[in-house]
């Protein structure tokens, strides 16, 4: 092989003689710059191997000079997160939500850890600008299905409504008047009717004087007669321009018929006490609060 | 040999038909019927080939090399190449435009995902390894590949697990394991067409005329053999009926976690590196017609790259259930790995001096140096990013997914070009291409492409890690996640603009591939070698 080697022209360079389907080789060393930064890598990874866990043994791993890990590292950041509030968090407590309302410093707070806690538990349904959407309601507009006072909010934030995990959950309980057979499709179309009419959108006026005697015996109730709602029985109002699920004919008629029955989980278990107090009082500010 | 191969694929087909029978779910019924057809449609054509296993594209040649075989690799990788590289457009559009998913279970983004890493890692990469592999052992032994009919049922068996794959994906078959979604069936399948591939490679090494084994050798050998290490060690698991798709895998919990992430990041180390490093050391120095610059430097940038790599997985792994002392090494790892991965990129690029003005006239030299580039650049940013506090940045944002397309597109995509332009003429005895006018246009559209899709990776991937991260002075947090995901979708449009660019440019060479194949020369300018400068 040594008789084959012989000069690339190019570069001066000699060649180790191998030849593959005309590739040849040439002898030059490895650049200088690389080898010595290959060494430093080298290096350095074993001087932060000794500081920082590396080795495994046989029951147990080397734990380094610097003794930390990450359990340690995450314990410390916490706690210091921790201690930063706790002087907040005890006062939170103690306080009742009024109280909150009345400390410039203490409210402040609360309403960053509000809506911090809103945009990571409730943003999901309720929109990162609790603006809702069809079958979540938007609460930053004056209409409260369970009431919008601060207790009333912070009553549905830690029991929900609807769900089965709570036994205090909010529970209303609309009837499905066709799939329950309580008024026929044709009835259905007349009192839709006449929620349009008190909504003040446009309408079939036969079906609506029609609907009118029928809301009053079925609706009523808990609607108001004036479709004004009430917050004790959880029903909305429908005399305005507000509508959970939309307010057209079609989407009327199908809420009458087979009702809705949203579900809003209970947070009491999942978040605590402080936690809960401060989204009362993020969603009671953002602007329908009473 | 004959009667043997036809009792294997007999065999074969008896068993196919048998899970079809018994199958106790319509995706092992299909999968059976596959085999089926795959074993007596090969039985079939070997029949018709009537022995003829294959001959050199060039009648003059003084060795009998099998080209026929290498051809059917090319056809099959530019056609993976552009199925792979559209699926990824629609899911990089799926991701813009949610509406996309077509509320259908076969085409929502969960399913497509793994139809496209699989089609771009696996189909298209694994068809041009193949048969890139297959023509660099056989010129650089100067011997013909060994075995009959093993090297025809490597490319058709592996294509077959493509198929076996990717419909699988479509109709919900998968073991849930990144880049190793089939199940257990179509592991026993790759596994026996590895072992198949394996033994021709090693057999064609075994009859070389030439003293020395040639590096590109050393790379393809270290992939296939790893490969088959990796592949077998991340898929054991057991079936819950042999009649039916569903397996469970043998480990469990962060053990399962640690050993996903050796397979995985082996599959870069060793399928998309060292494979294709492979396709560099014969490629670069053929069209560039200069020497290797360093032998030293192949040898220890070798050596280094496959003792490193496999140690650096567990980076995939920061900042979870995974003991800390598995994750100082995975960083530790993947930090001395920089160098031996950079010695495939200066060995490339230094082999390039005094063939420089080439790049000038010569499209085809352009695209393997700019691989060479991006490869560079990719095996510098791999390295940043196993750092754990860059780490905890960029973990599970889209600068990986940056990271891995400006490798992918970048160094895997474009080196398999330039091969892929280097073979097509001399499988089909042409003069030249067809066009390098197309070839450049290629370039140009690929490297637009993923200079597009990188950077706004980056830019949203960094993004989304500093909206994750934000805190507010009282300590709480300042984005909710829908917020993050709502920052990123003007990065999501233009990285599909990007990728719709790349594909296009995938297009065009498998127009210019088929007008070659043709024989047709196009009527255009012709590159001409700069005039030499003047003495002075």
């Amino acid at each position: 092989m040594a008789d084959d080697r012989k000069i690339d022209e190019f570069s001066g360079v000699e060649t180790t003689g191998h030849n593959w389907d005309g590739i040849e080789e040439l002898d030059n060393p490895m650049p200088k710059w690389w080898i010595n930064i290959f060494y430093a890598t080298v290096i350095w990874g074993f001087i932060y191997m000794m500081f920082y866990p590396a080795y495994p043994l046989i029951s147990s791993y080397t734990k380094g000079f610097l003794e930390t890990s990450e359990r340690t590292e995450l314990a410390i950041e916490l706690e210091a997160v921790k201690s930063s509030r706790a002087i907040f968090v005890a006062k939170l407590d103690a306080a009742t939500l009024e109280e909150v309302r009345n400390d410039t410093d203490l409210f402040n707070f609360a309403l960053a850890g509000g809506r911090s806690a809103f945009s990571v538990n409730c943003s999901q349904c309720h929109g990162s600008g609790a603006q809702g959407s069809f079958g979540y309601p938007n609460l930053n507009d004056d209409e409260w299905l369970w009431g919008g006072e601060i207790e009333q909010i912070s009553y549905s934030i830690t029991h929900g409504a609807r769900n089965t995990d709570d036994d205090d959950a909010l529970l209303s309980d609309m009837p499905a008047f066709l799939r329950d057979e309580i008024l026929s499709a044709d009835e259905i179309k007349d009192v839709a009717n006449h929620v349009l009419k008190i909504s003040s959108q446009e309408h079939d006026q036969a079906a609506a004087a029609r609907g009118t005697v029928l809301f009053e015996e079925n609706c009523a109730a808990c609607h108001g007669e004036d479709g004004s709602g009430l917050s004790d029985m959880g029903a909305p109002a429908l005399n305005n321009g507000i509508w959970l699920y939309s307010g057209n004919l079609d989407t009327i008629v199908e809420t009458v018929s087979n009702s809705r029955a949203g579900v809003m989980p209970a947070w009491g278990g999942k978040l605590d006490s402080a936690t809960i107090k401060q989204l009362a009082i993020y969603v009671h500010s953002l602007g329908g609060g009473q | 040999m004959n009667v043997i191969t036809m009792l294997a694929l007999g065999l074969g087909a008896v068993l196919g038909l048998f899970l079809s029978m018994n199958a106790v779910d319509s995706g092992i019924y299909f999968h059976g019927m596959l085999l089926v057809v795959f074993c007596v449609g090969f039985a079939f054509w070997i029949w018709k080939r009537n022995g003829n296993t294959g001959g050199p594209a060039d009648p003059n040649s003084v060795v009998d090399y099998n080209d026929d075989i290498i051809r059917l690799g090319l056809i099959l990788s530019v056609f993976w190449g552009v199925i792979g590289f559209l699926v990824g457009l629609t899911i990089a559009l799926q991701l813009a435009f949610p509406v996309l998913n077509l509320d259908l279970p076969w085409t929502t983004f969960g399913r497509l995902r793994p139809l496209h890493t699989s089609a771009v890692i696996f189909a298209f990469g694994g068809n041009v390894l193949i048969c890139t592999s297959f023509w660099v052992v056989q010129r650089t032994c100067r011997a013909r590949i060994a075995g009959g009919w093993a090297p025809w049922f490597v490319v058709l068996g592996y294509n077959l697990f493509i198929v076996l794959a990717a419909t699988g994906y479509v109709l919900g078959i998968t073991q849930s394991k990144e880049y190793a979604e089939p199940e257990w069936y179509v592991d026993i399948w790759l596994t026996i067409v590895w072992v198949v591939y394996l033994l021709v490679f090693l057999g064609t090494l075994r009859r070389r005329k030439e003293p020395h084994i040639y590096v590109a050798n050393w790379f393809y050998l270290a992939f296939i053999i790893t490969v088959a290490m990796l592949h077998i060690v991340n898929n054991l698991a057991m079936p819950v009926s042999f009649f039916g798709a569903k397996s469970y895998i043998l480990w469990s919990g962060v053990q399962d976690a640690l050993i996903q992430w050796w397979y995985g990041h082996n599959a870069v180390g060793f399928f998309l590196t060292a494979g294709f490093l492979g396709i560099m050391y014969y490629f670069v120095p053929k069209q560039a017609e200069r020497p290797i610059y360093s032998y030293r430097l192949s040898i220890v940038h070798f050596w280094s790259l496959i003792f490193l790599y496999i140690w650096a997985g567990p980076h995939h792994l920061h900042y979870t259930a995974l003991p800390d002392w598995a994750q100082t090494i995975g960083m530790t790892f993947s930090i001395m790995l920089w160098m031996p991965s950079w010695g495939g990129m200066i060995n490339g690029l230094m082999t390039l001096s005094g063939a420089w003005d080439k790049l000038r006239t010569d499209p085809v030299l352009r695209i393997l140096t700019i691989s060479l580039a991006f490869y560079g650049m990719s095996t510098f940013e791999g390295p940043l990013m196993a750092i754990k506090s860059v780490n905890a940045l960029s973990h599970y944002t889209d600068w990986t997914i940056g990271h891995v397309h400006s490798g992918a597109l970048g160094w895997v995509g474009m080196v398999s070009f330039g091969a892929i332009y280097f073979l097509a003429p001399k499988l089909y005895n042409r003069e030249r291409l067809y066009s390098l006018r197309l070839v450049s246009t290629h370039f140009w559209l690929a490297t637009i492409g993923i200079v597009l899709y990188a950077s706004s990776m980056w830019v949203s991937g960094i993004m989304q890690g500093l909206m994750w991260r934000a805190y507010d002075s009282l300590g709480f947090l300042e984005y909710s996640f829908a917020e993050t995901v709502a920052a990123m979708f003007p990065f999501y449009v233009i990285r599909a603009l990007g990728g719709g660019v790349f594909v296009l440019g995938s297009i065009v060479m498998a127009y210019n591939v088929y007008r070659t194949a043709r024989g047709d020369i196009r009527d255009e300018k012709p590159y001409i070698t700069a005039p030499q400068p003047a003495q002075a």
